[in-house]
């Protein structure tokens, strides 16, 4: 097959871009990436304390796919009596991968009634969803939820 | 602190009966610049400017708070519940990174 210049040209050009999309979903493996799971984990370590986060209780509730990022309805829903002897005083949500992985920190009394909170937040790109509950006891619970961002919302 | 015009959105039922866990639904209007956002024209960042915290009380008592980053959506919609033993009145407060405090408040008839 001959090609004249102008097809090679083209062809580059379209192969680069193809490279250049191929190369979006890595990176989940790039320094940048590391250094936000790393501010993830130092958040939720420093939010649980001593105690070990256990699964169950807390739920996230957030659809798998979102096509916009700067508006992904989310609830979290924790188990509890919320009475004065057991209830539900915190609750952390973070989101790894964004630039800041800080969503928000909800703060509940025996006058909530329940740990039920909706809201609508701003995910980057693809990425892990994860909320800590924390008793008035002092015990953690947590769930993670994987979700797959078509267009991301925080401008970075 | 300087108070904002802007009224935000909230819904209360406006009678509950007692030991009733309502559903309280809050809505501010505030634009939420993250800080992440570049400016085109200049290349420079845009400084962050964000609701960073809301609390919502009856008659005094804490009921249920937020700390807000800037991975809230813009208009930041916050829907929670309480539980009501008794007639009163809910106050909700949000400040922005500039101490500017938006306020609102609504009363509640607790019947049994």
């Amino acid at each position: 097959m001959d090609l004249t210049r102008r097809q090679i040209l083209e062809l580059t050009a379209a192969s680069a871009a193809l490279a250049g999309v191929a190369s979006l979903p890595v990176f989940a493996a790039t320094e940048e990436a590391k250094a936000r799971a790393a501010r993830t984990a130092a958040m939720l370590a420093d939010f649980v304390g001593s105690s070990t986060p256990q699964p169950g209780r807390i739920a996230l509730n957030v659809a798998e796919l979102q096509e916009n990022g700067f508006s992904v309805p989310i609830t979290v829903n924790v188990d509890s009596p919320m009475t004065v002897d057991d209830y539900v005083a915190e609750v952390l949500i973070l989101a790894d991968l964004n630039p800041d992985p800080g969503v928000l920190r909800l703060a509940f009394t025996p006058m909530s009634g329940s740990a039920t909170v909706t809201t609508r937040i701003r995910l980057a790109r693809t990425q892990t969803l994860i909320a800590v509950a924390k008793m008035n006891d002092g015990t953690t619970y947590i769930d993670k939820k994987f979700i797959k961002v078509t267009i991301g919302g925080c401008g970075a | 602190m300087a108070a904002s015009s802007s009224k935000p959105r909230v819904k209360v039922p406006e009678t509950a009966k007692k030991g009733d866990i309502i559903v309280i639904k809050t809505l501010v209007r505030h634009m939420m610049e993250s800080g992440h956002r570049t400016d085109r024209k200049t290349g420079e960042k845009i400084p962050r400017m964000i609701i960073n915290s809301f609390s919502a009380t009856f008659e005094g008592q804490p009921v249920f708070s937020a700390i807000i980053e800037p991975a809230v959506s813009a208009n930041p919609y916050l829907q929670f519940t309480a539980k009501v033993e008794r007639s009163g009145t809910f106050e909700f407060l949000w400040i922005d990174d500039e101490g500017v405090e938006y306020r609102t408040s609504r009363s509640i008839t607790v019947e049994g």
